[in-house]
């Protein structure tokens, strides 16, 4: 959905300083500062605590049927109403969180992995460059949600399916940023001297070029934690994720779609509830780019 | 000028390649037996076999992709086993109400997005600029199919404004492709003006801080042609580049939204096609969006260069 919060809007630039403890702690205390990034930070611990601690929060079971208590709108004894089979909406969304939250984890990390790898090869090797920046265009001229759309359809409904759908899409998006600032960091006279100083590829790509070129990747990754998450939960809404009745947020949201006239509240919290995650994630990248990025911090 | 667009044209070429190349790998990527997924539990092995044949799965991988591009060429990508009707036909018969969906979209991107982004620059940190972009912020959160059940519920079901869905084409009823395609471009676009308006305003206010706007000022021009003349049409050619990725999430949001709002365009023949697990429908409507992209972007592009100067004699 999101393509690309990050690379449209002035993709991160690179901040070269080797980050030192005295700077790691000089980050720290302007992310604090920032104001959005700590209102972020809060509507994020609120959705982590919530994941967390699902099984205190609502002893019910998600998929918990209760055939008297059948669309009971929001009330004390039900904050978030029931649905058509009367499971607790509550439950629902809290263990919805835990698996949103699993999802984007699972496919941050992968590109984490992946993407940096590759990106940190096509910027070192310049030989390898050209063609895998070829392949990378490739597969990001497929619109995102499609992209993810296919190939979630081809591999079929399930969770692991989603990652691996989702990371398809996003680690060349990925690689491309981490590419750029490896190009960048391989000019540096730090890395002219370990070249010089005879060390081999793998230690300079590992103990120069990776560590100076995070900053860039961090800000990605938070708002690709947030497209993850929003574009999971759009793949299931359209029938695409892990089967119901598990209690994905696109599938709750999917089953109350029939009920929306007398129950509107089956849909509108976990909506709610999905587009709080992804505004705190994408608050979360504006206060890294913000400030770890040299280039827009001299506009401020 | 020519030259930019060969060079945008050549470059595409490779690009497009991989990219049918991707498209058809999709359909090797199904685990199993493909025969048995697309015929049910129940076919019979001489059903499968000929599900196999139909799709031309009996032959060796180079010859399938011979054949493949051989079909591509002439427009033809199989058939789709639930419409009856070949993939390129039945794409190509839904793809106007996409595209008219999609426009008002734009529009309203492009309207609401530039205005609040240009607004909020020149009014940078007082109320005005925090509220547009707060707004900016909700936009590009918000999960559009959930916007529009929400104004489904709201505008339709409480308020009986408008229909709750449907499509009406405007060469028939022009109101009632207004009443029927509000809610859904106001939902498509919402995300798209929240990207604009932000990346409008970060560039005006680069642009704001340039030598020839101070110049601009310190001759006394009055300040709707600074912003106009001056600023205004240098920070427009850094947000043409955008339009390209603007347009390639409408689209993407349209197969959601046509969904919602039971629209009968392309993005609710793909997701039927999902439904259905009809795989040359998917494979052929995934491409035709894609290329159509690309297409769309050689275009910005160009339009790029014909805007820059600088990107024109430079041969880009």
């Amino acid at each position: 959905m999101a393509d690309s919060v990050a690379m449209l809007d002035g993709a991160p630039q690179i901040a070269a300083a080797a980050p030192g403890r005295s700077t790691r702690w000089d980050v720290a205390r302007r992310l604090w500062r920032h104001r959005s990034f700590r209102f972020g930070l809060g509507l994020f611990a609120i959705v982590i605590a919530a994941a967390a601690f699902a099984p205190w929060i609502s002893p019910i079971e998600p998929n918990k049927l209760a055939m008297r208590a059948r669309f009971l709108p929001p009330s004390w004894d039900h904050l978030f109403g029931t649905d058509n089979f009367g499971r607790s909406q509550l439950a629902r969304v809290v263990y919805g969180a835990q698996l949103s939250l699993m999802i984007g984890t699972a496919v941050v990390v992968i590109n984490a992995v992946f993407g940096a790898l590759i990106g940190a090869l096509a910027g070192y090797f310049r030989q390898l460059d050209n063609m895998v920046m070829r392949v990378n265009d490739a597969v990001m001229a497929f619109p995102a949600v499609l992209l993810a759309i296919g190939v979630a359809a081809v591999l079929g409904r399930s969770t692991p399916n989603m990652i691996l759908a989702l990371s398809v899409v996003y680690i060349p998006r990925t690689a491309r940023i981490v590419r750029s600032s490896v190009i960048v960091v391989r000019q540096m006279e730090y890395v002219q001297a370990a070249v010089a100083a005879g060390a081999g590829h793998w230690r300079i790509l590992r103990r120069h070029i990776l560590p100076n070129s995070m900053a860039p990747l961090m800000v990605q990754l938070s708002f690709l934690f947030a497209y993850a998450v929003l574009t999971e939960a759009t793949l299931s809404f359209l029938g695409l994720g892990a089967e119901p009745p598990t209690p994905t947020w696109g599938n709750i949201m999917a089953e109350g779609r029939q009920y929306m006239r007398e129950a509107p509240w089956i849909i509108a919290i976990p909506g709610a509830a999905l587009a709080i995650t992804v505004m705190a994630l994408n608050l979360l990248g504006d206060g890294l780019r913000d400030v770890l990025d040299p280039r827009l911090r001299v506009q401020q | 000028m020519g030259r930019v667009i060969f060079n945008r044209i050549a470059g595409a070429v490779p690009v497009i390649l991989l990219v049918t190349l991707i498209t058809f790998g999709l359909m090797r990527l199904i685990p199993g037996d493909v025969s048995a997924a697309l015929g049910g539990i129940s076919s019979t092995p001489a059903e499968r076999e000929a599900i196999r044949k139909n799709l031309g799965l009996d032959e060796p991988a180079h010859v399938q992709l011979f054949k493949w591009y051989g079909g591509l060429v002439r427009g033809d990508l199989g058939r789709s086993h639930f419409l009856g009707k070949d993939v390129t036909q039945a794409t190509f018969e839904r793809l106007p109400v996409t595209v008219s969906l999609s426009a008002y979209s734009l529009v309203l991107t492009l309207l609401f997005g530039l205005l609040s982004g240009i607004v909020a620059a020149l009014r940078q940190n007082t109320w005005v600029d925090q509220a547009a972009m707060m707004f900016a912020m909700i936009g590009v959160s918000m999960p559009n199919f959930w916007l529009g059940l929400m104004m489904i519920v709201l505008f339709s079901v409480h308020l009986g404004w408008l229909p709750t869905g449907g499509y009406v084409p405007f060469t028939q009823d022009p109101v009632g492709w207004l009443r029927s395609c509000t809610m859904p471009a106001i939902s498509l676009a919402m995300l798209q003006i929240g990207l604009l308006a932000r990346i409008t305003r970060s560039t005006m206010l680069e642009v704001l801080r340039q030598d020839y706007v101070r110049t601009a000022r310190a001759k006394g021009l009055p300040n709707y042609l600074v912003v106009g003349k001056h600023a205004l049409a240098n920070a427009l050619i850094p947000i043409v580049t955008v339009i390209g990725i603007v347009v390639s999430l409408l689209i993407s949001g349209a197969v959601v939204t046509e969904t919602v709002f039971s629209i009968p365009g392309v993005g609710q023949l793909l997701t039927s096609a999902i439904l259905n697990r009809d795989y040359p429908m998917i494979q052929g409507g995934l491409l035709y969006i894609t290329l159509l992209l690309v297409g769309i972007n050689i275009l910005v592009d160009v339009a790029y260069a014909w805007l820059d100067p600088r990107v024109r004699y430079d041969g880009g």
